[in-house]
């Protein structure tokens, strides 16, 4: 008889094989010489981590009380593994592109990164799952107490064995569950010694089964009649309980935390999944075949009362197979070891990322800046977790007392942790779910659960009878065991019935009215459209696959001669012969940068990583490169308008330099035709002169007249200067103004007397005397001297043959007007706009003047605040002259 | 659903479109993806059966367990094998075009 002391010298020696394997396997992936650490066998072995200590020796347990209902529990997950194209594809997919660290962090991330609802998910997980590893406590527990019926020097204590085994399991999660610093690092150790319990129990399990079918029943048709002939050889099923325990063990699948971390957090390539679809049903058959002939025999053989629970261990033990009992033992205690450390694992990760560290964070008031310190606060918060919640199962199994009611606790965790399942769903498949929503549901679900499950299922008086007879407050719609008055159901049928649809109705009732925020409309699209963001399934390990994709997509940003020369240079710098280089930290980093000139650091970051590291977009990212091109817009509306504003001004340069470069010819053509003027008379000067001075014997009246001569064009001389002098005077606007009064008609008479002075031709005036009568208040001087510049015009150039100048004169709206018509020919279209210009003169032949007179007019009129215009319509030449008469303004 | 990225035609980087039409091996893994995601619901058909079974009428005699682990068990197996074989084939096809095209989503 094996004695307790063996029993506990192989336990440990067990977990030190446990732990060797899981330190080289550690190590192995460390050197990255572990492809077979990778393998899809391992995936699907640890994911039997679903096959806890509960249903190695609960399955027989359960078999032998109520026949073949046991396999839904097995069902349900074959179920949601077959149909992995459906759902499954999709979480690990999702759990992989948003680097997602547990369900919590899933549910959390997808409903706009709200840690509210990351603490609910984790705190219903806790208080699903506590019980859950008390269970496994029971069970490690039940099975030693086993041994030591047996064992004739019985010195066992329950208690203190529980106690030691809580802390043996807590201090073996602690070792391997936070060996590694980074939660999103694959456990590689922890992995592998649950594959390799994952082969250990099927084997015990296989073992029993087959001993029991050959050993004992004597073969397989011989076994088959025992199970007809058993107590339980009758199809007799609650059909209600079939189809909700099936329905609850595929959701649990999905849902539990410690499944949810290995077969999403703990997944190397997607691609395994296509291998456990058909592995791990194959696993879960294998597990449950030998259930039902062991519970029968078990049934046969072991005598009335005895616990159906651990027939695994006592139908061996009572055939005299001490080994065979051992290996289940064994079995049993891989199954609960690799549940709870897994289970502990999960549930620190949630519970430090998601309680501890936001709490330490804030209180550290700084905020997430201070970076040295985090790393080891993460780990002691998990350890310092770990050992919390084998706490929290060790004084659960103390309070409720380790018996019989432990056993269901099973089934109701599962209904518990369901709760999760609209919140899940409905975030991987319905872009409307809103947080809100989730968190509705998620509350509803879990206060349903707790009082129509939990609190009446863990037995004690936790729920008071009156309530359970009665309902809360008296009320009878509100039974915990039958709801809005529906009796009859199952309990089991009734809560999941109740707390699932409700769960559902609330999440999409409370999602179809919310609105969502912008941060989860944005995951929202990125969960549910996952494949058409995130790049194709692809393992983890680096490969030149990485750097084809890497140039497809520079050319399309860089061009695809600057790509490839670029991938080129990089190639060769990294000292290798092909065209494209290796995808070294050091050339991404490089070509990132290069792809941030084109595209925007955010951009060129997302992409790479999108490549490289098989991530997908982050929001982060997504809002970065938001940001970087509304400042990208911003800068370049800047930039349109600066470059308007520069626009306008090189219109305006361009004007003034035209107007400059006029002015400039106006100058220069000034200029020569000044000295053009000035040179005439001064050539007859000259010459004149020298005949005075140099020829002998002149007449004294050649003398005169040469002498005349000169004097006429020193006269002329002068008055052109004076003209000139005038004009200047004139047009810088330093003239100073004489004003007086007097009346229009005396100017008039004074203007036409002076310049028919001495004229050649006679040349009849035409007035109205009456008009004239204007009194004017203006410069008298000046105002005759324009009309004598006119009158003179008039007189000079008109060239009818009997000359007439008619003045006519009107008063319009204050000003006055005066208009000098002659009889000539007038002057020509093509010169009426130059008349005014300087030096202009309508015909050389008959240069009399230097042709200022009628510029210096208009410069006078401008002063005097009036106007000189050619009057276009007449047949002869006409010019009018405004002015105002300066009374009615003086009047106003 | 496309899970390739849209090809610029004039880009020298890309080969060409994606074809509207697949030829007969891409068809092949479409239909095999079809078939494969049929499988849980014809499993959950298959699973639910036993809920017709048990002798609502008192006169027939209710079935024996071994009977029903038997269909259980041989349906089970079933779906396995065929999972088993969806997968292999989905692989082989897949391997030998190399790159996982556009699933049919």
């Amino acid at each position: 008889m094996a004695s307790l002391n063996v029993l506990v010298l192989v336990c440990l020696g067990y977990v030190a094989l446990l732990f060797l394997v899981a330190f080289a396997a550690d190590r192995l992936a460390a050197t990255g010489r572990s492809t077979w650490l990778r393998s899809p066998l391992i995936y699907t072995l640890s994911l039997s981590i679903y096959c806890t200590a509960w249903t190695f020796y609960g399955a027989v347990g359960y078999a032998a009380r109520s026949g073949l209902e046991f396999v839904t529990i097995y069902v349900g997950p074959t179920l949601v593994m077959i149909g992995w194209w459906w759902g499954l594809r999709k979480l690990v997919r999702v759990g992989r592109s948003q680097r997602v660290t547990s369900i919590a962090d899933l549910i959390s991330s997808r409903y706009g990164k709200s840690n509210t609802l990351a603490i609910c998910v984790t705190i219903l997980a806790v208080i699903s799952v506590t019980p859950y590893i008390a269970l496994q406590l029971q069970s490690i527990t039940l099975s030693f107490s086993i041994f030591a019926e047996a064992d004739p020097n019985n010195s066992y204590n329950e208690i203190a064995s529980v106690f030691w085994v809580a802390a043996g399991l807590a201090v073996f999660a602690i070792l391997f569950g936070t060996r590694n610093l980074d939660a999103n690092e694959r456990h590689h150790g922890v992995v592998t010694a649950v594959a390799i319990e994952a082969v250990v129990k099927l084997i015990a399990l296989l073992a029993v089964g087959i001993f029991v079918v050959w050993g004992v029943a004597g073969g397989v048709t011989d076994t088959m009649a025992r199970i007809d002939a058993s107590e339980i050889g009758q199809w007799n099923i609650d059909r209600g309980r079939w189809a909700t325990i099936t329905f609850l063990a595929a959701a649990a699948f999905v849902c539990l935390p410690r499944m949810f971390q290995v077969m999403v957090v703990e997944n190397d390539d997607e691609r395994h999944l296509r291998t456990a679809a058909w592995a791990f049903p194959l696993y879960l058959l294998l597990m449950s075949l030998f259930v039902i002939p062991i519970a029968v025999v078990g049934l046969d053989l072991m005598p009335e009362g005895a616990n159906p629970d651990l027939f695994v261990l006592t139908v061996p033990l009572s055939q005299g197979q001490q080994g065979l009992a051992m290996l289940s033992f064994l079995g049993g205690f891989s199954s609960a070891t690799s549940m709870v450390i897994v289970a502990a694992m999960a549930l620190s990760t949630m519970v430090s990322n998601h309680i501890v560290m936001p709490i330490w964070l804030s209180s550290r008031g700084s905020g997430a800046s201070v970076s040295g310190d985090v790393r080891s606060v993460v780990l002691l918060a998990r350890r310092v977790s770990i050992a919390v919640i084998m706490a929290l199962g060790y004084f659960y199994y103390r309070l409720s007392g380790g018996g019989a009611a432990l056993a269901a606790i099973g089934l109701i965790a599962f209904a518990g942790i369901a709760q999760i399942l609209p919140a899940l769903v409905g975030g991987l498949f319905w872009r409307g779910a809103t947080r809100t929503g989730a968190l509705a549901g998620l509350t509803v679900g879990f206060v349903l659960w707790l009082y129509t499950l939990l609190l009446p299922g863990i037995g004690g008086e936790v729920m008071p009878a009156v309530v359970m007879e009665n309902g809360l407050f008296g009320l009878s719609w509100l039974k915990p065991q039958a709801l809005f008055g529906i009796d009859g159901l199952d309990p089991m049928v009734h809560s999941v019935m109740w707390s699932l649809s409700l769960n559902a109705a609330a999440f999409c009732v409370v999602s179809l009215f919310g609105f969502p925020s912008p941060i989860e409309r944005l995951q929202a699209a990125q969960f549910v459209n996952v494949f058409e963001h995130s790049a194709g399934p692809r393992g983890w390990v680096g490969s030149v696959a990485q750097s084809e994709d890497l140039m497809i997509m520079s050319q399309r940003i860089l061009g695809a001669r600057e790509a490839q020369v670029f991938f080129h240079a990089e190639a060769q710098r990294q000292g290798g012969r092909g065209h494209l280089p290796e995808p070294t930290p050091m050339f991404l980093q490089r070509l990132e940068r290069e792809l941030a000139g084109s595209v925007g650091a955010a951009t060129a970051h997302a992409m790479i990583g999108q490549i490289v590291g098989g991530s997908s977009v982050s929001v982060e990212d997504l809002l970065a490169v938001a940001d970087e091109s509304a400042q990208l817009l911003e800068y370049s509306s800047q930039l349109e308008a600066k470059s308007d504003e520069l626009s306008r001004t090189a219109h305006q340069l361009r004007e003034a330099n035209e107007k400059l470069t006029q002015i400039s010819l106006q100058k220069d053509n000034f200029l020569s035709q000044v000295s053009h003027e000035l040179r005439t008379p001064m050539t007859s000067i000259r010459a004149f002169s020298e005949i005075l001075r140099d020829t002998e014997g002149l007449q004294p009246d050649e003398q005169t007249r040469y002498a005349t001569i000169i004097h006429d064009e020193a006269l002329r001389l002068t008055r052109l200067l004076d003209d000139l002098l005038d004009l200047s005077v004139l047009e810088n606007g330093q003239v100073n103004l004489n004003m007086g009064e007097g009346m229009l008609a005396e100017v008039l008479d004074r203007a036409v007397s002076t310049a028919m002075t001495g004229a050649s031709r006679e040349m009849r005036i035409l007035r109205n005397e009456t008009n004239e009568r204007i009194p004017v208040h203006s410069d008298l001087d000046r105002l005759t001297q324009v009309f004598i510049n006119l009158i003179a015009n008039a007189r000079k150039y008109c060239d009818a043959t009997a000359p007439e100048l008619s003045i006519r004169v009107h008063e319009v709206g204050g000003k006055v007007v005066v208009d000098m018509i002659d009889n000539g020919s007038g002057i020509p279209r093509d010169s009426r706009k130059l008349v005014f210009e300087k030096f202009a003169r309508v015909s050389a032949e008959r240069a009399g003047g230097a042709g200022l007179g009628l510029a210096i007019c208009r410069e006078i009129m401008q002063r005097l605040g009036g106007d000189i215009i050619y009057l276009n319509g007449h047949q002869g030449a006409a010019f009018r002259v405004s002015f105002p008469s300066g009374y009615q303004l003086a009047a106003q | 659903m496309s899970a390739e990225p849209e090809i610029d035609p004039g880009d020298p980087g890309q080969v060409s479109h994606p074809p509207v039409f697949l030829e007969r091996q891409g068809y092949r893994r479409r239909r095999l993806m079809d078939a494969a995601r049929l499988l849980p619901l014809i499993g959950a058909g298959l699973f639910a059966v036993p809920l017709l079974w048990s002798g609502t009428s008192e006169t027939e005699a209710p079935y024996s367990l071994s009977s029903a682990i038997i269909y259980i068990f041989g349906v089970w197996a079933g779906l396995i094998v065929l999972a088993a074989l969806f997968g292999y084939g989905a692989r082989r096809l897949g391997r030998s075009s190399d790159v996982p095209g556009p699933e049919p989503d």
